[in-house]
């Protein structure tokens, strides 16, 4: 145990029991004390749950500002909201839904799980992910920082140009939003490239590729879109942001540019993001319904294909969201039939999740009552996309109510609902307490009957004909009651997911223990105790199988797991490296301890935002040098890290 | 319990080991996200210049002359040549050459910036005009700060080296920094191609 400086080590193998050792972890991988250690903690854990909270903060937010537009829409002639007012929020609704909500949900059960999923220590790049978080939050606030001072971003969320030019939209509105979105991008960039190395690296040993839950199957895919998708998104956001001070014609019709380059750029990255949202929430059904069906999911590697594949249509689609533009009849046919393929493998999952359902024992959970619900949702939400993904229909029902009901039952129904079931699946494990489950009914009865009350009906308000992005309509049009149950049914949608709130709040507290594998569920996030301990596992888990924890029911295939004994690795913060497709060990990793780099490069990051906000250049400069020194200070090659000449030093 | 079933079969390297350290795949996977953004900045320029436009607009001040911009490319291909001599200078454990290489490296990416300065100083247009020249400036304008940051790094790599952090075994930084030039001057020869090569080829006219 003293100090090591040669290069190659065999590791020890122990009994998680053995004296000593878990104080000897807890030493090692605490976070430090007070202001400082939680500023510069890197432990996946925290930055989880710090993800989720800040995303649930971001939810609330939009979910009040659609509640205040609901109360406009109530009624016809209404005059709660002024025409300005009205784009300004339902621009910010979409947007903080859309990015500030569902994207960072998911990285958050994420960021939790997957090394816990993995029988890992922590993420491969542990200061990256707080990197994530932090800009994560300083770009939600940087975007909600335009609306509270009243120019919040108001040409809805897809921001066509001209509308979003400088010549129409002369405020700063949309100077926000573009560089608020790339600021985010850098966060779910980096984000995602941890995501991709620690699936590569960092599975336990004897974690073979077809071993790997579900649920890192829907994140990994995600993540692999945002790599090659987020640069899209920021490079229209950049050029929008050039031709609105810096005079650049990219988009401008009238000097020989071209409108539709933004909407190219923009959907290419817009489709394969809107499956990046629902993916991992699909990935946390599959892990978690078949636990309440007792039985492991019916057809899992092809769930898993599926998931992919989606993705890969995925990127050919996003013409679909221009089917009204005029483009040639040819291309739009080829585009129209790929989205209309795009549902077989969604089919898999349905069928899958059924057939799960159908030949298992089901018990019924709060968690799995959403998780099941999911499956419905996600089948409306599907037909009505199946629909809108045909041309002929296409050009009746856009930016007609029908796509208001179309995103909400894909959104809600894939997003939200599984979001809230993982909620009562995982937060045993987060928190080492239960969820109430007499309360959670009455939180499940009201979300579910409130958004089909409140949902539902926009589908006929598209069919009567409806706009969406309206602020008011006049009476006599036949959509009175429509729009008054919608609002109706909005509210007591709202009301149930405070109740998902009230829960949570009460249980920290006040919930029954849990215990380390609550809902006998076979995976090796259930292995270790409740909370887990900052080093996740006491000595590393070998995988033998899908499921672990269910060995001893459901058989071997010749290998078994060992979750009690396994390789000790305690000369510093360290982890094992595996093979990328056998997760054979080759490498054993020296993991970086707290840090302030993430946070000072975040805050800088920042500035540099905020410069170009002002054009205020020697912010914009001071900037560029906090950025290069927090780089410089992160990278610098450290021996504790086993980067430098010498050998590996405790 | 079976020990054998748990240890791995050799001894295992500790530490940041060249291809198997975590920094080294993130680079991979940052590359390829950069990669995508300058795809996606090239599918601006052949998307606006696949439209018609009015005579001598696109390319404006008519195709680029190649004087200052063959040449340079030249410079940056030696330049990526000189890193790689200096990685497989530090694989044998030659700190001189890793120093050397590294320098050179450096310094001709420097070059390639003045150079640049003046081939953008040369350009009858200002960023504003056109299309066109918001296309040129843009572009070559990513490039150049992706050069920046490569010539920061080959920089830093160069001083760690003369204090003596690598060698033969650990040399992780070394790879990591280096692909990054690599990948720089890869993307510069789609540049290159995408503005002085087509325009030759008829694109735009
Ligand atoms: C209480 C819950 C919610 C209510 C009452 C609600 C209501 C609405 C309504 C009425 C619109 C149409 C506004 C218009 O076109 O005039 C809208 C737009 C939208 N909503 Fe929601 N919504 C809710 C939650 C969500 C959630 C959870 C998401 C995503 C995860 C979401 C994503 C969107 C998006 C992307 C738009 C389009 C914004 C635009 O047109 O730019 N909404 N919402």
């Amino acid at each position: 145990m003293s100090s090591i400086t040669d290069y190659e080590r065999m590791p020890d193998v122990a009994e998680a029991e053995r004296r000593g050792l878990a104080q000897e972890m807890q030493r090692l991988w605490e976070t430090g004390p007070g202001v400082r250690g939680w500023l510069s903690t890197v432990d996946h854990k925290e930055i989880g749950l710090r993800y989720i909270v800040t995303a649930f903060a971001f939810l609330i937010a939009g979910g009040v500002e659609a509640l205040i537009f609901r109360l406009q829409l109530a009624g016809p002639n209404e005059h709660l909201l002024t025409p300005e007012q009205y784009d300004q929020l339902f621009t910010v609704h979409g947007m903080t839904m859309i990015f500030l909500y569902a994207g960072p949900v998911l990285s958050g059960f994420s960021n939790y799980l997957w090394p816990l999923l993995l029988g890992a220590r922590d993420m491969a790049l542990p200061r990256l992910n707080a990197l994530s978080y932090w800009i994560y939050l300083c770009a939600g606030v940087f975007l909600y920082a335009a609306f509270a001072i009243g120019f919040g971003p108001n040409d809805g969320w897809f921001n066509y140009v001209p509308l979003a030019a400088r010549a129409f939209n002369g405020g700063p509105n949309i100077d926000f939003y573009a560089l608020g979105m790339i600021l985010l991008g850098i966060s779910t960039t980096v984000g995602a490239i941890n995501f991709i190395v620690t699936f590569l690296r960092m599975r336990a040993p004897g974690m073979t590729i077809n071993r790997v839950p579900i649920l890192i199957w829907g994140t990994l895919t995600a993540s692999a879109a945002n790599v090659f998708a987020i640069p899209a998104v920021s490079l229209a956001f950049f050029l929008l942001w050039m031709d609105r001070n810096l005079g650049t014609h990219f988009f401008d019709t009238a000097a020989g540019g071209q409108a539709l380059l933004w909407q190219h750029l923009f959907w290419m990255f817009g489709h394969p993001w809107v499956y990046a949202i629902v993916l991992p929430a699909m990935g946390m059904v599959s892990d978690g319904l078949p636990v309440f069906c007792r039985r492991p999911l019916v057809g899992a590697p092809a769930v898993a294909l599926a998931t992919v594949a989606t993705m890969v249509l995925g990127f050919g689609v996003w013409v679909h969201h221009m089917f009204a533009t005029g483009l040639p009849t040819i291309s739009l046919s080829f585009f129209s039939a790929a989205s209309i393929i795009i549902a077989l493998p969604s089919a898999v999952g349905v069928f899958a999740w059924l057939a799960t359902i159908w030949t298992g024992r089901p018990v019924f959970t709060t968690a799995f009552l959403f998780f099941a619900s999911f499956i419905l949702l996600f089948t409306i939400g599907g037909v009505s996309g199946f629909m809108t993904g045909s041309l002929p229909v296409d050009w009746q029902l856009t930016d007609t109510y029908f796509v208001v009901a179309h995103i909400h039952y894909v959104l809600i129904g894939i997003n939200v609902f599984p979001v809230a079931g993982a909620i009562y699946f995982w937060f045993p494990k987060f928190t080492g307490r239960m969820l109430d489950e007499r309360l959670g009914r009455w939180n499940f009865w009201l979300m579910f009957a409130g958004f089909n009350i409140g949902f539902f009906p926009m589908h006929i308000a598209g069919l009567l004909g409806m706009p969406r992005r309206i602020y008011t309509y006049a009476d006599g049009m036949g959509w009175d009651w429509v729009n008054l149950t919608i609002t109706a049914g909005s509210f007591v949608f709202a009301f149930g997911v405070l109740l998902l709130i009230a829960n949570v709040v009460r249980s920290v507290k006040a919930g029954r223990f849990a215990g380390a594998n609550p809902w006998d569920a076979p995976t090796l996030e259930w292995a270790t105790s409740s909370p887990p301990p900052p080093y996740n596992f006491v000595v590393i888990p070998t995988v033998g199988g899908a499921h672990p924890l269910w060995e001893d029911r459901l058989g071997t295939e010749g290998e078994t797991s060992h979750t009690r004994a396994g390789l000790v690795l305690d000369h510093g913060r360290e982890a094992i490296g595996t093979t990328p497709v056998d997760a054979e060990p080759n490498v054993i990793l020296k993991m970086p301890g707290d840090s302030l780099s993430p946070l000072c490069l975040a805050l800088a990051a920042t500035a540099l935002f905020v410069g170009l906000l002002l054009l205020a250049w020697w912010l914009v400069a001071l900037s560029l040098l906090g950025i290069g020194a927090s780089i410089l200070v992160w990278l610098w090659p450290r021996a504790r890290l086993g980067e430098t000449a010498g050998g590996a030093h405790v | 319990m079976s020990d054998a079933a748990i240890r791995p079969h050799a001894e295992l390297p500790v530490g940041a080991i060249g291809s198997r350290a975590s920094g080294w795949w993130a680079m991979i996977f940052t590359i390829f996200t950069e990669g995508s953004l300058f795809a996606y900045l090239l599918f601006s320029y052949y998307y606006i210049a696949a439209q018609p436009h009015l005579p001598g607009t696109f390319p404006q001040g008519g195709v680029p002359s190649l004087a200052l911009a063959l040449p340079n490319t030249i410079v940056l291909l030696i330049s990526s040549g000189f890193v790689a001599w200096a990685q497989t200078g530090v694989e044998r454990n030659d700190k001189k050459r890793l120093a050397l290489g590294l320098l050179i490296g450096c310094l001709l990416g420097i070059v390639f910036l003045i150079v640049q300065y003046f081939e953008w100083a040369g350009k009858s247009f200002p960023l504003a005009s056109s299309p066109y020249s918001s296309l040129y400036f843009v572009v070559t304008g990513f490039h150049m700060a992706h050069v920046v940051v490569g010539v920061l790094v080959l920089a830093a790599l160069w001083f760690w080296s003369r204090r003596g952090y690598f060698n033969n075994v650990r040399f992780a930084h070394v790879h990591i920094g280096a692909i990054y030039w690599h990948f720089v001057d890869a993307v510069w020869i789609a540049v290159f191609f995408t503005f002085y090569i087509t325009p030759l080829l008829g694109l735009g006219a």
